[in-house]
């Protein structure tokens, strides 16, 4: 699947893409998340917040959302737009 | 029904006379239009905002916004156009434009339009100062004026 990340998600992770494909067992939102932080210190940073949104193929999707089937999930910060 | 994601200008006087051309049964046009401020949130003087979005996301999360409002108010049109990129102060950063017969569901349709896209919207921004450059934090008031548009 790809993964986006935005605003200061991005800044820290250090790229606004990749393609990954997460391990056996990872099948919510939130066990993506413990997954990414266990890939460096730059995600660490990154999703140390709990306050991080996602968003599964461009819908907002909850922590406990199954991620099976996805295509594109983003993760970024509360939306400060308008 | 239109929705619009850009980073160029937009007139919104020009905007609201295309929305209600045509629209012969129409009472009521409410419009919205935010503007960037002389300041960030520091209080200091701001050189320019840049905004960040999730482009496709945004179109379809702002078209979920607006069908919504549709499904909850009698409107005839409604139009909502958002920019990113790099914007001055004084410049328009948003437009939301509601038209229906009488002015009450316009009027209500356009502010929860705003509430919603506040705070769901996939739009980021960042402050740049004379000290540099800083991501607007999330505040707590978008939050609660989302609160009262709350069914359940």
């Amino acid at each position: 699947m790809k993964l986006l990340y935005f605003a200061w998600v991005r800044e820290r992770v250090g790229r606004a893409e990749e393609t990954a494909e997460a391990p056996a067992g990872v099948s919510t939102i939130g066990e993506l998340i413990a997954w990414l932080r266990s890939r460096g210190p730059e995600y660490e940073h990154a999703f140390e917040s709990d306050a991080i949104r996602a968003a599964i193929d461009r819908r907002h999707a909850k922590p406990d959302a199954k991620i099976a089937g996805a295509r594109e999930i983003a993760f970024f910060p509360p939306m400060t737009g308008g | 029904m239109a929705v619009r994601v850009q980073t160029e200008l937009f007139d919104a006087g020009r905007e609201t006379a295309d929305l209600g051309a045509g629209h012969v049964d129409a009472g009521a046009v409410v419009t919205f239009t935010g503007l960037c401020r002389p300041n960030a949130d520091s209080g200091a003087p701001l050189e320019a905002l840049t905004l960040e979005c999730y482009p496709e996301m945004a179109k379809e999360e702002l078209s979920r916004i607006e069908a919504e409002a549709r499904a909850r108010w009698p409107l005839l049109d409604a139009l909502i156009v958002h920019r990113h990129g790099r914007i001055r102060p004084g410049e328009p950063i948003v437009l939301v434009a509601t038209l229906s017969p009488h002015r009450a569901a316009a009027f209500a349709a356009a502010e929860f339009v705003m509430d919603y896209l506040k705070t769901s919207a996939p739009f980021w921004k960042r402050e740049e100062t004379a000290d540099g450059g800083a991501w607007v934090a999330a505040k707590a008031a978008d939050d609660d004026a989302l609160e009262r548009w709350s069914r359940r």
